[in-house]
């Protein structure tokens, strides 16, 4: 009850905002958001024990799809993109589960990795989506209503906002009752867990594609916040940055997502104004700060059995 | 009494190792087994084929009636074959509850809570309920293994040397809950085991075995004085030369 | 069926190259059990300081010729003094840590490393191409082809006989197989694994330094050419299977004759057909061709 008391006003605050903030807070606060699910989608993946280095992959799905959707069949609607992006991502993600779900660990992580790769090389190399420039999106209308122009961003917060918190809602009551304890029966010991008759396989498949339709709504939403749509999105630098946010926020909430990207982007925000070439770096440094004097955020991967050496 | 499980002929390699010569064996749901042999006799192959671990070169096992080799072990857990670990294998960053409580709601009891409880009851752990499974001390991690195992679905429990690592003191203690609890629940108990004297008190049968084959198939009394179970798996010198 | 000789010489010459790029990966895995994320800015600083000494070298009126040597000594020096650096400073305080973490701090040496690149060398491009020029072209199936190319397939093969050797016929490899199987029955049995640690390690760089090294004077130095070789290299060890030298041999073979075809004949397919080959190997053989045996669990 508190988490949803929290959502709830978390909802309010935002929608506030939305109104009445000056339109570079909002933008900021549609990227957080965003970024937000994705690393949401990271944490029910780590309740698995696992962490994925390519959710840019659906990141970028997500994106397109949205911007397709306008550009390609004329649906300048930003529900329908919202939906078109973790649809998308879904879609993508209910095939390359099945062979994912099969590695865990480094395999997992590396492998994610290279699929978002692929992913950047065919966008890089395909004239007809843009190839590195992209291409812009614009959202006239939501569930039908036509926006006003300078509200459009406005409007896409509060249903960002709305949306994100129902979805985050559904994944803690997923992660807090049946479903929650056998994703971290996988991780502490799947020996175990096949032995008493369930498939790990298919929890890993299902968690995957939970990640994977939170990242393409995440996607779809950042790119409705920028307007524009570009390979970077799937680009390894991207999944990093998803992962650093997981850890800054540690995995104990599911708060803990939203409030880490906010800071990431508020952070972001400033060194590329002031610092741009030490950004990595700074990513980097904090990093190694966290796993070797705060590793609560990493506290379900240290509960993980120790692999003999 | 009916036939619980029954295996014909099965054999097993791993390159020049023969761990299972052609081994037939069937097991009543009234008679509690134990099974005996130094390591590397075939005692753990034998459960890791029944639990579907390994998959014999050839053979069949049946288990109420139906052939169960190739199914994985997922399947054959379903199918109400259970089994513990000679190393438990828990869930370590869950509380000893949580751990139940899944086992539980994976073998789909109609009430995993009040199961739980029961277990708890049952196990004599509901003082460690709240406490990390990795923090347990060993004894309590065997009986938490065993209580898994023993979830709402199991028929046929199949217990890998349950006391081994477990004090001197301790061992028949945690073997009293074990047998007392398996047998409340109406399952059919088989035993690895090393130490002769749990042997003794708790199986009514047993099976010896020795590079692969059978040596010995009856009551604790007749098996546990043969000749042949006193050299081989035993290791009591005898008076006369050894062959 | 003239393009086939071409073809099959492109295909292995891009194989001397990942193997070049993999073999470091694969031995630090195996041998330490991590997957050297920063491995991909260990080659890129090869390439960086290959540019600085060759540079150097060059500018200074030097022999021509000498500047194959600043490439070797670009490598050597990133092995001896980085890689120890990262190794006893960062490394040897995480060695109890789960496998995935250890792949997030070396990702993280790898965000800080890029920047550190870039702070020293600037964003522009670097380039060399002196040594790539200058043993000329010979020319096959009528077309011209860089000697360079087949100096770079005598190094990898110089460089996979050297380690097979080493690993397999001196002491010191012994020392490092026997770590690969069984740490800590290793420490059990006296051999001294921190130092067997900070070698491997050290060689791994040296060698990711070396295929940096001497790629620097066939392409264009920029901040951001060691990504895509982490994500290169990564496919070749898990087609051959992590941990195994002739595994990232035979993975490296594989990629590189197919993704030679695939430019030939199917040119949009290029960086799809590298990973097509990875998927497929792992559907048929999920650990890679010569992955280690797992003994028994349970």
């Amino acid at each position: 009850m508190r988490i949803a008391a929290a959502a709830v006003a978390a909802v309010a605050a935002l929608s506030g905002l939305a109104l009445t903030a000056p339109q570079w807070l909002v933008f900021m606060a549609m990227l957080a958001l965003a970024k937000g699910v994705v690393v949401l989608g990271l944490l029910v993946l780590m309740r698995t024990g696992l962490v994925s280095f390519g959710q840019g992959l659906y990141f970028g799905i997500g994106a397109y799809a949205a911007a397709l959707l306008s550009h390609h069949w004329h649906i300048a609607d930003a529900a329908a993109m919202l939906a078109a992006g973790t649809l998308a991502a879904a879609l993508v993600a209910a095939l390359l589960g099945l062979l994912l779900a099969g590695y865990r660990d480094i395999f997992f992580a590396m492998l994610s990795l290279a699929f978002s790769m692929i992913l950047y090389g065919v966008l890089v190399k395909s004239a007809a989506l843009g190839s590195t420039d992209g291409f812009n999106l614009h959202a006239r209308t939501f569930l039908g209503l036509a926006l006003t122009s300078g509200m459009e961003r406005r409007v896409f917060l509060i249903a960002g906002a709305v949306s994100v918190a129902a979805v985050a809602l559904a994944v803690h009551k997923l992660l807090a009752g049946d479903w929650g304890r056998l994703a971290a029966g996988v991780r502490d010991n799947e020996l175990r867990v096949s032995y008493l008759g369930a498939s790990p396989y298919r929890v890993v498949y299902v968690n995957y594609l939970v990640a994977a339709a939170l990242a393409g709504l995440g996607g779809a939403l950042a790119a409705l916040a920028v307007g524009h749509v570009d390979p970077e999105t799937t680009y390894w630098t991207t999944s990093g940055e998803f992962v650093f946010i997981a850890i800054l926020g540690g995995t104990q909430s599911i708060l803990a997502p939203f409030l880490a990207a906010s800071i990431f982007e508020a952070l972001r925000t400033v060194a590329s104004q002031y610092a741009p070439n030490v950004w990595q770096m700074s990513l980097g440094v904090a990093m190694l700060a966290i796993i070797m004097f705060l590793p609560a955020g990493l506290w379900t991967l240290a509960e993980r059995r120790r692999r003999p050496a | 009494m009916t036939q619980v499980l029954a295996a014909q002929r099965l054999k097993k390699s791993f390159g020049a190792v023969t761990a299972a010569a052609d081994i037939s064996l069937s097991f009543d749901s009234d008679t509690v087994v134990s099974l005996i042999g130094a390591n590397g006799a075939g005692k753990t192959t034998f459960l890791n084929m029944v639990t579907g671990y390994l998959k014999p070169d050839s053979g069949r096992i049946q288990f109420g009636g139906r052939d169960i080799v190739g199914l994985s072990p997922r399947r054959i857990a379903n199918l109400g074959i259970s089994r513990s670990f000679q190393i438990p294998q828990l869930f370590q960053s869950m509380s000893v509850r949580d751990n139940l409580l899944l086992a539980e709601s994976i073998a789909a009891a109609d009430d995993p809570q009040a199961a739980t409880d029961a277990a708890l009851a049952r196990f004599a752990l509901a003082d460690y309920a709240a406490q990390k499974a990795g923090l347990l001390p060993e004894g309590i991690r065997k009986l938490l293994d065993v209580a898994m195992a023993l979830s709402s679905r199991s028929r046929l429990l199949l217990l890998d040397e349950p006391t081994s690592g477990v004090s001197a003191d301790e061992k028949f203690a945690i073997m009293d809950v074990v047998m007392g609890a398996a047998l409340a629940a109406g399952v059919t108990v088989i035993f690895v085991e090393h130490d002769m004297d749990i042997v003794a008190r708790f199986a009514g049968r047993v099976v010896a075995f020795y590079e692969g084959g059978i040596i010995a198939d009856g009551p604790p009394d007749s098996v546990l004085r043969a000749a042949d179970v006193r050299r081989y798996v035993i290791g009591e010198e005898l008076s006369d030369a050894v062959a | 069926m003239s393009s086939i000789l071409p073809v099959a010489f492109d295909g292995i010459a891009y194989a001397s190259w990942l193997f070049l790029i993999s073999a470091g990966l694969t031995l630090i895995y195996g041998v330490m059990r991590i997957l050297n994320v920063a491995h991909g800015s260990l080659y890129a600083l090869g390439a960086y300081a290959a540019c600085s000494l060759a540079g150097a070298w060059l500018g200074g009126g030097l022999p021509a010729a000498g500047s194959f040597a600043m490439l070797l000594l670009a490598a050597v020096l990133v092995g001896c003094i980085v890689g120890p650096a990262l190794e006893r400073g960062l490394l040897q305080w995480m060695y109890g840590k789960d496998e995935v973490v250890l792949v997030l701090i070396t990702y993280a040496v790898f965000l800080i490393m890029e920047d550190v690149i870039k702070l020293v060398w600037g964003v522009d491009s670097l380039l060399l191409p002196e040594p790539y020029a200058l043993p000329g072209n010979f020319s096959i199936g009528g077309l011209p082809y860089p000697v360079y190319n087949l100096l770079l397939i005598a190094l990898a093969l110089v460089t996979g006989l050297a380690l097979a050797w080493a690993l397999y016929r001196t002491r010191a490899g012994k020392l490092l197989l026997a770590v690969i199987h069984d740490r800590e029955m290793s420490m059990a049995l006296g051999i001294n694994v921190d130092r067997v640690y900070l070698a491997t390690f050290s060689i791994g760089a040296a060698l990711a330094a070396l295929g940096g090294a001497f790629t620097a004077p066939a392409v264009a130095v920029t901040p951001g050419i060691g990504v895509e070789v982490i994500v290169l290299a990564f496919a070749v060890v898990v087609i051959g299977g992590l941990g195994s030298l002739g595994g990232a041999a035979l993975g490296a073979l594989l990629v590189g004759l197919v993704r030679s075809a695939t430019v030939r004949y199917w040119p949009e397919a290029e960086l799809f057909s590298i990973y097509a080959v990875m998927a497929l190997v792992l559907i048929a053989r999920p650990k890679g061709l010569f992955a280690a045996q797992e003994a028994r669990k349970i």
